[in-house]
């Protein structure tokens, strides 16, 4: 049998996985969600066609989205998954003792569901006692929310489909407004390799970097993503992911991990030439406004 | 209305057969389903360019419609609640321009409310009828023109007895609605004839929670704009006719201006639109008076802004208000609506449909989702914390009343002289001052300018309006009559 699955990453490039079986099809009031199994990636959830995460490479996102800002800020009580229905970024939270609310808030009943039946492992995430999960917009759950949170994980991928309004200027401002004096917002941030979604980038920058007083980004390899080449948006009000990263303490956790090392942590925001120029560029055009 | 009829579309079907007959083109369009102009294709695919073709017998012609664009008007006639119906082709600018020209001769009055479109006045110019205007009450909290009044239309009557024809807006931009079964039984009683502008009232006609439509209400004539609220493609148009308009009349009407080259994409889209309203308008437009509902409630439930609905009625000046619009008051967050308007597409990459000096309206339509809204209620959240300042008495919008100097026909065709726009005091205007959005003139042609005029259209200059109209784009200047 010779069944792939392919997505196109530009008009001009497809990543294709070869399939073993289409395990699930459904189409929700949000998105048309597929589960397949495959030999290379294991079982991977798709999008209205686009791969969210395989069980070969989600540990890689949920790590550095996760114990990125948590190396950094020193007293996270209370946070926030926008998105996360899958349960992986609650999975990561739930390492940490001092965490005493993790609020996770998916609108899409039918994606949790799935996840729960046949990603079992990152589900878990969400039994956790802590976690109180939300069936509601994301906008909707932040609006009138004020100094609430330490930190907010925006863990939705695509500024194009369904979850467009979670990567807008209103998005960060009401999670600007959502947190304490102190608190840390990490967002996915997109790939910035083709030029198809090298806008969407720049874009989500320029929105952080005018709504947070430090605004940096890091960077990851994700085999299922466009290119390969992920980046995260690090926005804060207080600490710097690098000048306030603890390594010492974050490594006294003892937390197991594929991906995180606090050495990586420091590399992660070592950002290619032409990344950085993108960047830079965005801000120097807020400059000059 | 036969909803099994009302399944097939005509015109529709007719291009359908057509494409699949592989006809040979030696007739225009010279682009020959695209091959001879590959970067429209390429922009607007293979498809949409194959349906470009001329009229020709399997596909019927708009200037004297015998088969499937018959067809397909009877539909839409029956749809509409109309005894006929005309597919237009040239904008709703076409349809009321064809009920104003149907109404009235040169010389003829006709009696309107000022906050009628550019387009009507145009008309004018064109027929050389006379405008009567009826000052509409103007709500002095949100500062908009409201609707007819009855008591303010019988005293027009009263002082022109001889006038033609009534021209009503319903429902407004804004979506108020005027009591409009009693004004066309007063019109008629009075033998003249009711034109209604339904630019924004197509989702009227079929859902019956909504405020009655104007072939329902025994209207003459209406104008909708299919292309807002039903879905076609932009500048197609329907213009309705009641019962007792001749219709050779209109034909003839509308063939004076209209191309003899219409587009079977409009002509298709207007198809299918009447189509899809008829067996699933009522659904969709209980979806879309909902949202616009619920995003009422979570935009007052953010202080400071008022999302104003059918808390407005007074059985008068606002008789009914069309709940699938969602009109916003920003005035009590110290932002004028033009700045909110510019806010949400520069800052927010919201495009919303246009702000004046104290509103903003937000188009809701059967292509909206709730996230969608979720993000126009959390970026006004969002700007009322960035953006809001101390609420300062601003300069409101109130109505001026017009006097009407010469008719519009006669100051068109004056000769004129350009003058410093301070100096025109007293002078008849020879051009349109148009505050756009939403295009109503604060000068016609014809008019008496007066200070408040000039101070006014100077404010809304600053306030960062579009002013059109004027030869001098800057409006140092203005057109005045030769004394």
């Amino acid at each position: 049998m010779d069944f792939w699955f392919s997505e196109y990453h530009t008009d001009n490039v497809k990543m294709s996985i070869r399939v073993e079986k289409h395990l699930f099809s459904g189409q929700s009031d949000f998105q048309r969600i597929d589960v397949f199994d495959s030999e290379e990636f294991g079982k991977f959830l798709t999008s209205d066609g686009s791969v969210i995460f395989s069980e070969k490479d989600e540990f890689t996102y949920d790590e550095m989205i996760v114990h990125v800002p948590m190396a950094v800020h020193p007293n996270v009580k209370r946070v926030l998954v926008i998105g996360g229905g899958d349960g992986g970024v609650a999975r990561e939270l739930s390492y940490y003792d001092e965490i005493e609310e993790i609020d996770v808030v998916e609108p899409d009943e039918m994606f949790v569901n799935v996840c729960r039946d046949f990603f079992p492992d990152n589900a878990r995430g969400l039994d956790d006692p802590r976690v109180k999960l939300h069936f509601r917009d994301g906008l909707r759950f932040l609006r009138g929310k004020h100094d609430e949170y330490d930190l907010i994980i925006n863990d939705s991928t695509d500024p194009l489909g369904h979850t467009a309004g979670l990567f807008t200027k209103e998005f960060y401002g009401s999670c600007f407004k959502a947190l304490h004096d102190d608190g840390i917002m990490v967002y996915q941030h997109g790939s910035p390799f083709f030029d198809e979604d090298e806008e969407s980038c720049r874009a989500m920058h320029r929105k952080a970097f005018r709504s947070f007083p430090i605004s940096r980004v890091y960077q990851a390899h994700i085999p299922t993503c466009p290119s390969g080449y992920w980046l995260f948006g690090f926005a804060s009000k207080k600490y710097h992911p690098l000048h306030d990263l603890d390594a010492k303490r974050w490594r006294d956790r003892h937390i197991k991990t594929w991906y995180y090392t606090t050495n990586l942590h420091a590399g992660a925001f070592m950002l290619p030439k032409y990344v950085e120029d993108l960047l830079e560029e965005e801000e120097g055009r807020m400059k000059q406004v | 209305m036969d909803i099994e009829r009302q399944k097939s579309a005509p015109v529709y079907e007719a291009l359908e057969r057509f494409r699949r007959q592989r006809v040979v083109p030696f007739d225009v369009p010279g682009h020959k389903r695209g091959r001879g102009n590959p970067e429209l294709v390429q922009l607007l695919g293979e498809k949409c360019v194959g349906l470009d073709v001329n009229s020709m017998k399997p596909l019927d012609n708009l200037c004297h419609p015998i088969s499937v664009i018959y067809d397909a008007e009877k539909l839409a006639a029956e749809a509409f609640g109309a005894a006929h119906a005309y597919f237009m082709v040239g904008g709703t600018t076409s349809s009321v321009q064809s009920m104003v020209l149907t109404a009235c001769k040169a010389g003829d009055k006709i009696i309107l409310p000022r906050n009628v479109h550019k387009s009507v006045i145009n008309a004018l110019v064109l027929c050389g009828a006379e405008p009567v205007y009826v000052n509409p009450e103007v709500d002095s909290h949100i500062g908009i023109a409201l609707g007819m009044e009855l008591e303010q239309l019988r005293k027009a009557m009263d002082e022109h007895p001889d006038a033609v024809a009534v021209f009503v807006n319903n429902p407004t931009y804004y979506g108020i609605c005027s009591d409009l079964c009693s004004i066309v039984k007063m019109a008629h009683e009075h033998g003249m004839m009711v034109l209604a502008d339904e630019a924004h009232g197509t989702h009227l006609y079929f859902n019956e929670k909504l405020p009655v439509s104007a072939m329902a209400a025994g209207a003459d004539m209406a104008a909708v704009s299919m292309h807002k609220s039903g879905g076609s493609l932009t500048q197609s148009s329907l213009l309705l006719l009641g019962e007792n308009v001749n219709t050779r009349y209109v034909e003839q009407i509308i063939n004076l201006t209209q191309t003899t080259s219409a587009s079977y994409l409009l002509l298709s889209s207007l198809d299918i639109s009447r189509r899809n309203l008829a067996l699933r308008g009522r659904e969709s437009f209980d979806k879309v008076a909902s949202m616009a509902e619920y995003a009422r409630e979570e935009i007052n439930s953010i202080g400071g802004y008022y999302a104003y609905g059918k808390d407005l009625v007074n059985g008068g000046s606002i008789f009914d208000y069309d709940v699938t619009k969602l009109s916003v008051y920003t005035r009590d967050i110290g932002l004028t609506g033009i700045e909110v308007y510019d806010l949400l597409r520069d800052e927010y990459d919201i495009q919303i449909e246009f702000g004046d000096i104290g509103n903003i309206l937000a188009y809701i339509s059967i292509g909206d989702r709730i996230q969608d809204i979720e993000r126009l209620v959390g970026a006004l959240e969002d700007i009322k914390r960035l953006y809001s300042r101390p609420v300062s008495r601003l300069h409101n919008a109130e109505y001026i009343t017009p006097i009407v100097a010469a008719t519009p026909q006669k100051a068109f065709y004056s000769e004129k002289e350009l003058i410093p726009i301070r100096e025109t005091a007293g002078r008849i205007c020879g051009e349109f001052v148009m505050c756009y959005p939403p295009g109503i003139p604060i000068l016609a042609p014809g008019e008496m300018i007066t200070q408040e005029i000039i101070d006014y259209t100077l404010f809304a200059k600053e306030k960062g309006c579009s002013m059109q109209g004027p030869e001098d784009g800057e409006l140092e200047k203005l057109n005045v009559l030769v004394e």
